[in-house]
Parts: C-alpha cells; sequence; structure tokens
C-alpha cells in the first residue's frame, strides 16, 4: 500500500519571489496518519497544501498522494482528497443546501437538477443526515450569510467528506473560530477519522491541536526544521525540564543547594535542571522546608518555539 | 455526461446568483431602456431621415447585441471575484475538465445576459410596432437565437482577456478600453461606412462587430433595409463567430489554468 502522502525534495519559488517559499522539502504520510505541518506566517504551509491539492504547480522535487503524482495525475488526486481551505470557500449567494449540491453533482456523486426537490431521494436523505449532524435542521435552505463562522466551517468540512475522500487537507480550519467551536469541530473529526481510517493533513497554529498528531513537521522559511512524532520533537527539550522550588528561608535554602552541588538560578524562585537528575533526587537532598515545589516539562508549543528560533538563529 | 453536469452545475450557479440580486436586476434593465430612448431619438431625429431608414430600430439592434455580449465578457471577471473570495478554489479543486468549468461559466453568464436581455427585447417589440418598418414575427424572435449566441462570443472573449489580468481592480480599469472602442468599430450606434482604412481594419478584429452585423443580418433579412445596413452575410459572420469562439476558448482556458497553476 502506497503511502497516503510522499513529498520528495519539493521545492517552489513564485514567478514574483527572491527566494524559494518550500525549499527541498521531504516527507512521508503514512495512511490513516493525522499530520501536522507547522511554522510560523510564510513558512510555506499553504504553498505545500496547494501543491498537494493540485492546485499550485512546483518548481521541482516530485508529491504523490496514494501513489498519484500530484503534477501529472491532478484529475485522479482530485477524486482521493478533500481540502479545507485557510479562508472560507463557501459562496455566500448561495444556501448551504445549494452549496452541498454544487459539490456533491461536481463531484459526480448525484446528476445535477435545479432544485432540492428534483434531485434523487438518496441525496435529500444524506442532506437532512448532515444537516442533523451540524445541528442545522431546516436552516440548511437558509442563505449561508446568515450563517456563523463556525457553522460554515463545520459546512465546510461536511461538504468535504461527502465524496468519502481518502485523505483530507485541513489548512488552519480553526483560525478565527472560538473555543467552543474548536472544541466541537475537532470532537466531530475525530468521530469521521475514528469511523473510516481517513488521513489527515492538518496545518494549524494552534499547537494543542497537533499535540494529538501522529507525525509533526515544523517547517520554517520553507526548509523542514524538524519532523518527528510530538514525543520525539519533545524529547529534544529534555534539557530544558527543570524543578522549580522556593522556601520562607531563602538564605538557607541558596547555602543548601550551594553545598549540595544542585546548579540553580533564581528568577527569583531557585529553578534546578532536570537534564541529569530527577525531581525526586534533588528534593530527597534538601532538608530546608519548601513554600513551593514546581515541575516544568517541556510542551510542544516549547519544542515549536526552540526549533524556530534556533533555526532563525 | 460529466462534463454536461459540470457544464450546468457552474451555469446555474450563476444564473441563481443573478436571479438573487436586485440591484443587478434593476440596473441591467434601466441602461439599455435609458441608451435607447435617448440616444436613439436624438440620432434618429438628427441624421436618420438622412439616412431613410427607422434609426430608432438601427440603435435598437446594435444595443441589444452590444448589451448582451458586453454583459456575458464582463460576467466572467466574476472568475476573479471567485478567486478573490476562495471560491474558485472550491471548483478548480474538484475532479473535472477545467474547459468544462469554463464551458459552464460562459454559459451562465450567457444565461444571465439573455435575463438582462429579456426586458430590453420587450422594449424592441414596442418600437417594431411603433414603427412602419415591414418586421415580421420570426424576424423578431430570431433575435433570441441570435442574441444567445451574441452572448457566447462576449464571454469567450472576456474568457480570452482574463488571465492577462491579475486582479479586479485591473479589470475594472481595462475592460472599457476594450469595450468601449468595439462601439464604434462594431457600428453600435452609427452605420459603419466610409470609415479611414485603419479603422476598418480594425474593426475586422473586433468581435462585438460581427456579433452585431450577425443580428442585424437576422432582423433585417428579406426586407429593404438589409442591404443598406448589413455588412455582411449572416453565414460569413457566423463563420467568423465560430471560429473567434474556439480561439477565445481554447487559448484562454489553456492560459487562465497555467497561470493559476503557475504563480
Amino acid at each position: 500500500m502506497p503511502p497516503s502522502i510522499e513529498v520528495q525534495h519539493l521545492v517552489k519559488r513564485y514567478k514574483k519571489g527572491d527566494r524559494n517559499a518550500v525549499d527541498d522539502v521531504s516527507f512521508t504520510v503514512e495512511p490513516g496518519q493525522l499530520f501536522a505541518l507547522l511554522g510560523p506566517n510564510g513558512a510555506g504551509k499553504t504553498t505545500i497544501v496547494s501543491i498537494l491539492t493540485t492546485t499550485l504547480t512546483p518548481t521541482s522535487g516530485r508529491a504523490s498522494i496514494l501513489g498519484l503524482d500530484v503534477a501529472t495525475q491532478a484529475s485522479q488526486v482530485r477524486r482521493k482528497v478533500g481540502i479545507i481551505f485557510q479562508n472560507p470557500s463557501l459562496d455566500l449567494n448561495l444556501t448551504a443546501e445549494e452549496n452541498i449540491r454544487l459539490h456533491a453533482t461536481l463531484y459526480g456523486l448525484y446528476p445535477f437538477r435545479p432544485t432540492y426537490a428534483a434531485m434523487p431521494d438518496t441525496y435529500r436523505q444524506e442532506v437532512k443526515r448532515l444537516a442533523d449532524i451540524i445541528g442545522l435542521g431546516s436552516d440548511v435552505f437558509k442563505p449561508m450569510k446568515q450563517f456563523s463562522g463556525g457553522m460554515k466551517r463545520k459546512l465546510e468540512i461536511i461538504r468535504s467528506l461527502i465524496h468519502s475522500p481518502k485523505v483530507l487537507f485541513l489548512d488552519e480550519p480553526t483560525i478565527g473560530l472560538d473555543p467552543a467551536s474548536r472544541r466541537n469541530l475537532w470532537e466531530y473529526l475525530t468521530t469521521v477519522r475514528n469511523g473510516n481510517g481517513m488521513t489527515i493533513f492538518l496545518t494549524t497554529h494552534y499547537l494543542e491541536e497537533a499535540e494529538q498528531s501522529d507525525m509533526i513537521c515544523i517547517i520554517n522559511q520553507g526548509k523542514v526544521a524538524a519532523y518527528g512524532t510530538p514525543e520525539a520533537l519533545k524529547a529534544q527539550l529534555v534539557a530544558q525540564s527543570y524543578l522549580l522550588v522556593d522556601s520562607a528561608d531563602r538564605e538557607g535554602l541558596r547555602t543548601e543547594l550551594t553545598r549540595a552541588a544542585l546548579p540553580f538560578e533564581e528568577t527569583p524562585r531557585f529553578k534546578i535542571s532536570l537534564a541529569s537528575q530527577s525531581a525526586q533526587q534533588i528534593i530527597r537532598r534538601i532538608e530546608t522546608p519548601l513554600s513551593l515545589v514546581k515541575t516544568h516539562i517541556p510542551t510542544l508549543e516549547d519544542a515549536y518555539l526552540s526549533i524556530v528560533d534556533n533555526d532563525n538563529d | 455526461m460529466t462534463n454536461l453536469n459540470t457544464i450546468l452545475t457552474v451555469a446555474y450557479r450563476d444564473l441563481l446568483k443573478f436571479l438573487r440580486d436586485r440591484p443587478r436586476i434593476v440596473a441591467s434593465f434601466v441602461f439599455p431602456f435609458v441608451v435607447i430612448l435617448f440616444l436613439g431619438e436624438s440620432l434618429d431625429a438628427s441624421i436618420g431621415k438622412a439616412m431613410g431608414y427607422d434609426f430608432k430600430l438601427f440603435v435598437f439592434t446594435g444595443v441589444y447585441t452590444q448589451t448582451l455580449f458586453q454583459s456575458a465578457m464582463m460576467g466572467i471577471i466574476s472568475l476573479l471575484d471567485d478567486r478573490d473570495n476562495d471560491f474558485s478554489q472550491e471548483i478548480f479543486v474538484s475532479p473535472v475538465s477545467r474547459y468544462a468549468i469554463i464551458v459552464g461559466k460562459i454559459l451562465g453568464e450567457s444565461l444571465v445576459a439573455m435575463a438582462q436581455g429579456i426586458g430590453l427585447l420587450a422594449f424592441g417589440i414596442l418600437i417594431v410596432i411603433a414603427s412602419d418598418a415591414n418586421i415580421s414575427l420570426s424576424q423578431g424572435l430570431g433575435l433570441i437565437p441570435v442574441g444567445f449566441v451574441a452572448c457566447l462570443l462576449g464571454g469567450s472573449f472576456g474568457m480570452f482577456i482574463l488571465p492577462r489580468l491579475s486582479s479586479r481592480r485591473i479589470a475594472d480599469q481595462i475592460f472599457p478600453f476594450l469595450i468601449l472602442p468595439q462601439y464604434f468599430l462594431a457600428g453600435v450606434f452609427t452605420p459603419f461606412e466610409n470609415q479611414p482604412r485603419f479603422i476598418s481594419a480594425l474593426s475586422v478584429i473586433s468581435p462585438m462587430r460581427y456579433a452585431v452585423d450577425l443580428t442585424r443580418g437576422i432582423f433585417y433579412h428579406g426586407t429593404s433595409d438589409f442591404s443598406r445596413i448589413v455588412l455582411e452575410r449572416p453565414l460569413l459572420n457566423s463563420a467568423v463567430m465560430v471560429g473567434m469562439f474556439g480561439l477565445f476558448l481554447v487559448s484562454g482556458t489553456l492560459l487562465f489554468v497555467r497561470e493559476e497553476r503557475n504563480r
């Protein structure tokens, strides 16, 4: 079984660009994985998504979806993928149902009919089912202009899944959504993914969304800055784990730490690195009564910021 | 079958959008009335008598065709709006022929233009009734298919120009330069005769000329005014229009898709 996505030495330079927007990027996404592509604004994330979804031609390199070349087998690739664009791509002049119908007929799932009533029963049942899933009910026949941002996003996701894509691209899908809408959207996506084993390719600025992914690729200035599982990326930062302690007798604690040869940094609390010993080992050696004991383990966000900062230096 | 599905889907969306845009409907009905009423009456009073035929009818046939041609042409610019609104991404990532999408777009804008032309046609019938011109019902009805053909040519001409425009703002600046000269080169308001050689040469490459002349060829067919008004035989105009349509459609689509993907 070919990988869901395979990118090899991909390069893209825009006509008016003075540098490569994507510069020798390679990665692989296996079937069923949730893959997160992270990077600061302008890093090249949307460019990569555009190339993989066949709306942009690469300058060099190769990219394939389920073994199909995106440059030479574009039409077949389009049948296999679903896309949620960074900017909403709904037609606000149409109703929600008309947007769904437009997508369904373009993908050849149903023959064109000018009205909902003239569409086959199977289509009408499907629309009712989808409208219930996103809590639209009969509002599915109202113009899109009346919908909230969260509802529009959800409709886009539902629309993109109608043709049962094998790979779903989500380009910053929750940008501009309130926390409740974001959570709601991810619950729905998780349900869908668990149900059909679809591969999801995600670009996002929200690190907690990427935390649940199987693999992460961090790109910066068009190049791959890091690539691996969330745990592996965080593990690179193990040296940044530390123990934070404090005491009412600060002078006593300072003297004790110095005598025990435990290197510390006053921030003004006492920050002790966990790179070479565990928190328990350190605490066991302290007799001064402590008013604060706190450990800090690097998050994905720490890893991301560290990788991007180091890369920029 | 798939391509037909795509063409109808894309075309229907444009028609639906138009039917829901009331200000656009009103504007599209009012403007040609004003042109025919004021310009037609004025020209009829000043030079119409000297020409020896009903000048209001002459202006009507010109404005009718020009309105349809221009409306379809301008409608194609909405592809730029779609691109700016990111809706075109949804259409262009679907697994359908790019030609089917563009043909659907041209068909859709042609239907929109025809919807706009209905009011104009009704107005024309009143002019015919009020005049003493010997125009039969079939000649009048002939304006419907010939108008649709003008729309298709206008739409394809818009598609031919579109890939060279990077934004709606540039399109709004460029299109008047492409449209206004054609009013005169096609003889929309005034007869195209006794022109300097370079104007005549430019007229030959003006797509609107063939659409306007074909309309008049059908409308004045069998009347004594035919030889005084119509420049070329309808068959020749039709052949040129078919050739131009094919050229504009193929080169416009190829360039548009290439420009979109090779940014």
